[in-house]
C-alpha cells in the first residue's frame, strides 16, 4: 500500500479562528482551512504537524471532535521554542498543518466493553476525541470512567465540560493533583492510585492511557494487578519527529516508528521496549 | 558481429581503448555521468566525463581509522574498493529544499519547490552498493509513504556496475550476502581484466537500456575463457575478504544484549562524531530546518542528513532521550543490524566497511559484534559445565 497525497511534507494553510487559554501554559486553538470548507476526517489519537512561519514544526495530537469537520482543534502546552511561540499566536494568524498521521485509539474494539481512560497532564488532550466519540455513540459502550491527574488544581483542563459528560452521558470523571492548596477538596496523589476494580470488569474492558511515561508505567502496573491483560491496554508514545511519515528516523523506538506504527500502541506490542532505558 | 542482433544474456567484451565510447554514448543519451575520481587524497564519486577523470592506476589501502591511496603496478580504472562517498548522495541529497514561504497580508503563503530531477548514469557501482540502494528503496519507496525526490531520481538512473576483483581489509560483503559478485539492479555489469598485453572488460547486460547502449560500442562476444577469467577475479575478491561477521541470530543477539557491558566499553572510545552515519550507504535519517532571510519575510524549509549520534536527534521537551554516548552507539548498531530487519525485512548493513575506515578512533562494527557473541558462547559453556 502506498499513500499518495500531493506532497506529505507540504503543509496546508489554516487560519486560527479562536484561542482559549486553558491554564497558565496551555491553550487551545481552533482553526479552519484557508483553501477549503471542511477539514480532513481523523480518528481519535491521530496527530498533526503544526508549522509556525519561520519558527518550526511540531507534532501535536488532535483534541477536537472527530465527528465535526468544520474546524480543527489542538490543545497545546508551551514547553519548547515552537510551542512557546505558538502560545503568542493571535486570532486570524496563519499556521501550516500536515496530517492527520499515525494510529488511533481502539474505539471499535472498546464497543460493548467498559472503557477506562487514564490521563496525566496535557495527556488529556489526545483523549478528548475518544470522549467525544463515546458521547456520540454512548449506547455502544458500557461503563465509562475518566481518571485524570495533574500537578496542581490550576493545571486541570477542560473542567467546564466534565459536568455535561457526567450528568448527561453517565461518564465518571475523577481528578487528582500532586500538589495543592487548602481549598482543593479532591484527591491528592498519583492518578494510578484512583484505579479501582469497581470501575470495570477486567475481562471485558479497554484501558486507554496517555500521559508522562512514568505515569503510564504505574497505571499499567495497577491495571495488571487487577487482572487486566496487556492486550486490553493502550498507550500513546511521544518522541522527536521531523517528518511524521517514517523517513526522518527521529521517532524510532526500538523497531517501531512512533509516527507511523504509533503513536497509539497496544501495550503488549511495546512492553519489551518500555523496560529499557535510553531506547 | 552485427550489434543489433546482440542477445541479452550473452556476455561481451569491451576493450579498454573503447571505454571512453561507453561514457560518450551515455552522455549522448542525456545522462549526467557520476563516477569515481581522485580528490583530496581519496576516491570520491563526482561528475566525470572522460576516462582520465577515473582513478586510473590508483588503489586504496584501508584499515581501522585508516584510508590511504597508493599507486598500483597496473593501469586499472576500478582498482580500488570503496571511498567515503556512496551513491546515496545523488539519490537522497544531503541538503534538499522542500518549500519556500513568504509573508503576505493574509499571513504567509507556501510555494512548493518543483525539483528538477537529474538523470544520472552511475559508473562503477559495487555489488554492496547495489544492495545499499535496494535497502534505501525499501525505506523510501515501499511505503506507506513515498519519498518522491528519491523515487524520481532512482527511476531514471543508469547503472554501470563493477564486479570486485580485489577486496579491502575492511570489507565483509560475503558475510552480509551482498557481494562481491554483482547479481541484480544493473544495466551493465563489468569485470575489469588486466593482462600483460591486454586490458579489457567482460560485460554482462542487465536491461534493455543496457542493450541499447552496447549496440553503439565496439564489442566482441566473450569467449568461455574470458568469462572464466572474469569469474576467477571475483573469486579472488571473495577469498581476500578482510573481515567477517557472524550474522546468525544477530537480531535476537542484539535484542538480548541491550545491557551488555561492551556498550560501556565502546562508549569510552566513541567520539559520537557521526562519521559512521555519514559514510554509511544505507543510513537515511534527516532533519528539517527553516532558513529565514534577514528581514524575516521569506523562509525556506530545508531537509538535511542527520545523525543519531547527536544529542539533538532524540530531543524531546525537557531533554534528550539518548543522553549517553553508549545509548547512541547502541541505537546506531542495533538499528543497523537488528531493528532494521523488523522494520524493512532486511539488514541495514551491506558489509562495505566504510564505518570502520572512517571512524576516527577505529571502532570496528565486526569486532563489536564478535565481542558480544563471544559472551554468548561463554554463557553456553557455563550452562553446559
Amino acid at each position: 500500500m502506498s499513500i499518495q497525497i500531493s506532497d506529505p511534507m507540504l503543509p496546508e494553510l489554516y487560519k486560527v479562528t479562536k484561542i482559549q487559554e486553558n491554564t497558565h501554559d496551555t491553550f487551545t486553538l481552533e482553526m479552519v482551512p484557508k483553501n477549503k470548507t471542511k477539514i480532513f476526517s481523523f480518528l481519535p489519537g491521530q496527530f498533526n504537524m503544526i508549522y509556525l512561519f519561520g519558527v518550526g514544526e511540531v507534532p501535536i495530537s488532535i483534541s477536537g471532535d472527530p465527528s465535526s469537520t468544520d474546524f480543527l482543534v489542538h490543545t497545546i502546552r508551551a514547553v519548547g521554542t515552537v510551542t512557546d511561540a505558538m502560545s503568542k499566536i493571535k486570532e486570524g494568524q496563519t499556521v501550516g498543518i500536515r496530517g492527520p498521521f499515525g494510529s488511533h485509539w481502539p474505539i471499535e474494539k472498546a464497543m460493548g466493553k467498559d472503557v477506562l481512560l487514564i490521563a496525566g497532564g496535557i495527556g488529556l488532550a489526545p483523549l478528548r476525541p475518544v470522549v467525544y466519540y463515546i458521547l456520540a455513540h454512548r449506547s455502544k459502550y458500557r461503563k465509562v470512567v475518566l481518571l485524570y491527574g495533574t500537578r496542581s488544581p490550576d493545571d486541570i483542563i477542560y473542567e467546564e465540560e466534565y459536568q455535561n459528560w457526567q450528568e448527561n452521558f453517565d461518564i465518571t470523571v475523577e481528578t487528582t493533583v500532586d500538589n495543592t492548596d487548602s481549598e482543593w477538596q479532591g484527591h491528592v496523589g498519583i492518578v494510578s492510585a484512583l484505579i479501582s476494580k469497581k470501575d470495570f470488569s477486567p475481562t471485558n474492558m479497554v484501558a486507554i492511557i496517555c500521559g508522562p511515561e512514568i505515569m503510564m508505567h504505574f497505571s499499567v502496573q495497577e491495571l495488571v494487578r487487577r487482572e487486566v491483560t496487556w492486550n486490553d491496554i493502550y498507550i500513546s508514545m511521544e518522541r522527536n519527529m521531523k517528518c511524521a511519515i517514517g523517513f526522518c528516523g527521529h521517532c524510532q523506538y526500538g523497531a517501531k516508528f512512533i509516527c507511523k506504527d504509533g503513536p497509539v500502541f497496544c501495550y503488549s506490542s511495546i512492553q519489551e521496549t518500555l523496560k529499557r532505558r535510553e531506547i | 558481429m552485427n550489434p543489433s542482433t546482440l542477445p541479452n544474456n550473452k556476455q561481451i567484451i569491451i576493450e579498454r581503448q573503447n571505454f571512453q565510447r561507453l561514457l560518450d554514448v551515455l552522455k549522448n543519451q542525456g545522462y549526467q555521468l557520476r563516477g569515481p575520481t581522485v580528490r583530496e587524497g581519496a576516491i570520491v564519486y563526482d561528475e566525470i566525463n572522460l576516462v582520465k577523470d577515473l582513478p586510473e592506476g590508483w588503489t586504496d589501502v584501508q584499515d581501522k581509522a585508516s584510508y590511504r591511496l597508493q599507486k598500483r603496478d597496473d593501469k586499472a580504472l576500478f582498482g580500488y574498493v570503496v571511498g567515503p562517498h556512496s551513491w546515496k548522495k545523488f539519490l537522497h541529497p544531503p541538503v534538499l529544499k522542500l518549500w519556500e514561504a513568504k509573508r503576505c497580508e493574509d499571513g504567509f503563503e507556501i510555494k512548493e519547490k518543483v525539483a528538477f530531477t537529474p538523470q544520472y548514469a552511475f559508473i562503477g557501482v559495487r555489488s554492496c552498493e547495489l544492495h545499499a540502494i535496494a535497502i534505501q528503496d525499501k525505506v523510501f519507496i515501499e511505503g506507506p509513504y513515498v519519498d518522491t525526490t528519491y523515487k524520481n531520481r532512482r527511476e531514471k538512473i543508469f547503472v554501470v556496475a563493477i564486479n570486485c576483483g580485489e577486496a579491502g581489509e575492511t570489507c565483509f560483503c560475503t558475510s552480509m550476502n551482498t557481494g562481491p559478485q554483482v547479481s541484480f539492479g544493473f544495466d551493465l555489469a563489468l569485470t575489469e581484466v588486466i593482462q600483460p598485453d591486454r586490458h579489457y572488460f567482460v560485460v554482462m547486460i542487465g536491461s534493455a537500456k543496457g542493450h541499447d547502449v552496447i549496440k553503439e560500442i565496439p564489442h566482441t562476444k566473450a569467449s568461455n575463457q574470458e568469462i572464466s577469467i572474469a569469474q576467477s577475479k571475483v573469486e579472488q575478491a571473495r577469498e581476500e575478504m578482510g573481515r567477517t561477521m557472524d550474522t546468525s541470530d544477530i537480531k535476537n543477539l542484539l535484542y538480548r544484549n541491550h545491557d551488555h557491558t561492551q556498550w560501556d566499553k565502546v562508549a569510552e572510545r566513541c567520539l559520537s562524531c557521526g562519521n559512521c552515519t555519514m559514510v554509511c550507504p544505507t543510513c537515511f535519517c534527516t532533519t528539517v530546518e527553516d532558513v529565514t532571510d534577514l528581514t524575516g519575510e521569506e523562509t525556506t524549509r530545508v531537509r538535511k542528513w542527520d545523525s543519531c549520534f547527536t544529542m539533538d536527534f532524540s530531543y524531546l521537551h525537557g531533554g534528550s532521550v539518548r543522553t549517553s554516548v553508549k545509548s547512541r552507539y547502541r541505537q546506531w548498531m542495533t538499528h543497523k543490524l537488528a531493528t532494521w530487519i523488523d522494520q524493512f525485512d532486511t539488514s541495514g548493513c551491506v558489509g562495505c566497511g566504510r564505518c570502520i575506515s572512517w571512524c576516527p578512533v577505529g571502532i570496528d562494527i565486526t569486532e563489536e559484534v564478535a565481542i558480544i557473541q563471544e559472551d554468548k558462547a561463554k554463557e553456553k559453556n557455563d550452562e553446559n559445565a
